[in-house]
């Protein structure tokens, strides 16, 4: 029986120490049973991986930097769309994700839909506002406060006390044991991804991600605990096992039917002493991991472009519990040609 | 007090908790004491079993079992039994 034909793009190809889930994303839309996807990827540098992963990739274009500001990545995307007729879209950086959700309804005009949370959702559980999405929505949180200048965090020291956390709007996180250190990477940070800065309650504990999928109705479409096995030097997971804890699952029902959370998310969870939950951060967008997802029953990237096509998802009843990711570089040798190729023309 | 049901032991000592990820591995000694509390023996069968059958004086063997309790329910694999 031949399946359906669909044409998803799809960002985030990069694979350095911190890697996108673009190609994780890409494997799972591949082993797809429901449909045949052609996949075009959507790549900011040339040097990204996925670019060159021609038995996943079919046809790639560089595409501007969100900073270069809608008009851009949008002319940008009619040229990709007129040659390849993309039926859905799916971003996966955090930085790309306003622009893309801006122009949801132009995107569909034009026939590219997207599973996106609502421009409100995004906005509520920005690391800045996170301490009041908490308090709406009954969710414990670490207090944190946003800083502009690296003078206010001798005030703000007198809220949150040392060890805390210096944040990045986006990314990056590190643990700051004095002033000194808090604004070496007040400085650091805020030049690779601007302000403000949230300094963060260091919470002691072990660390536990969730990935889900919301319909945007309230509905759970997927869930997978996982505990981080492997930590990077940047908080990366890069080895971590599914996990059955009920209460993990029942905070992320909690969070999906109060902010009926339409799309892909990750809750970046600690567990403490007692056994309780803080909720670190709400990434909008799959995680790197999402592939153990996939792996343990749950196709996500599958279930979101069914989604966004408007069809009807069950959601899932079940995963795999104990089932373990372990994460892995891969040396590609590459024609000088094909990097020769997308550099030259933007296209491969 | 009784291990959680799905807290499972390997042939080769290897436990994981499905609850928090973590994993363990006990020592032959650790294997029987966790699968006679599997087996839900009282704590005299169990005390009367290691003394018969390994080196051990009594006033150790009580020591070192509440150690094992006391670690196995700081990793939270031990639930009450239904009648506690």
């Amino acid at each position: 029986m031949s399946r359906n034909k669909v044409t998803v793009a799809v960002t985030a190809l990069n694979a350095i120490d911190s890697p996108g889930p673009g190609v994780s994303v890409i494997r799972g839309l591949k082993e797809s049973e429901d449909f045949d996807a052609r996949i075009i990827g959507l790549a900011y540098e040339s040097l990204e991986p996925g670019i060159y992963m021609r038995d996943l990739v079919d046809k790639v274009y560089q595409v501007p930097y969100p900073s270069a500001g809608v008009e851009s990545l949008m002319a940008r995307i009619e040229y990709i769309h007129s040659k390849e007729n993309l039926d859905v879209i799916i971003p996966n950086f955090d930085a790309e994700l306003f622009p893309f959700i801006k122009s949801e309804n132009r995107l569909k005009s034009m026939g590219i839909h997207m599973l996106l949370p609502t421009e409100k959702q995004f906005e509520e559980r920005q690391k800045i506002n996170l301490p009041d999405f908490g308090k709406k929505y009954g969710i414990s949180v670490p207090e944190s406060v946003p800083v502009s200048y690296a003078d206010e965090i001798y005030k703000a020291t007198e809220k949150i006390k040392f060890p805390l956390l210096v944040k990045g709007k986006f990314y990056d996180a590190q643990i700051a044991f004095t002033l000194e250190q808090a604004k070496e990477y007040f400085n650091k940070i805020s030049s690779k991804w601007g302000l403000p800065i949230i300094l963060q309650k260091y919470v002691k504990g072990i660390e536990y991600n969730v990935i889900g999928l919301g319909d945007g109705k309230g509905n759970r479409i997927a869930a997978v605990p996982i505990r981080k096995q492997y930590i990077t030097d940047k908080g990366k997971a890069w080895g971590g096992i599914s996990v059955g804890d009920e209460k993990m699952l029942a905070l992320t029902d909690q969070f999906i039917s109060s902010t009926r959370w339409r799309g892909p998310f990750e809750l970046e969870l600690m567990k403490d002493e007692k056994n309780g939950f803080s909720l670190l951060e709400i990434n909008p967008r799959i995680p790197a991991w999402v592939y153990l997802a996939i792996g343990v029953g749950q196709n996500i990237p599958e279930a979101i472009v069914k989604l966004a096509l408007g069809e009807t998802v069950e959601p899932f009843k079940s995963y795999e519990i104990g089932k373990m990711f372990i994460r892995y570089a891969w040396d590609m040798i590459v024609d000088l040609k094909d990097y020769q190729q997308i550099s030259t023309y933007g296209e491969l | 007090m009784k291990i959680k049901s799905n807290i499972a032991l390997s042939e080769s000592g290897f436990i994981f908790n499905p609850n928090t990820g973590e994993s363990f591995t006990l020592n032959p000694t650790g294997q029987t004491m966790f699968g006679l509390i599997r087996e839900g023996k009282e704590y005299s069968e169990i005390r009367d079993y290691f003394l018969e059958n390994f080196d051990a004086e009594e006033s150790i063997f009580e020591k070192d079992f509440e150690d094992f309790i006391h670690m196995m329910t700081s990793y939270q694999m031990m639930e009450p039994d239904e009648q506690e």
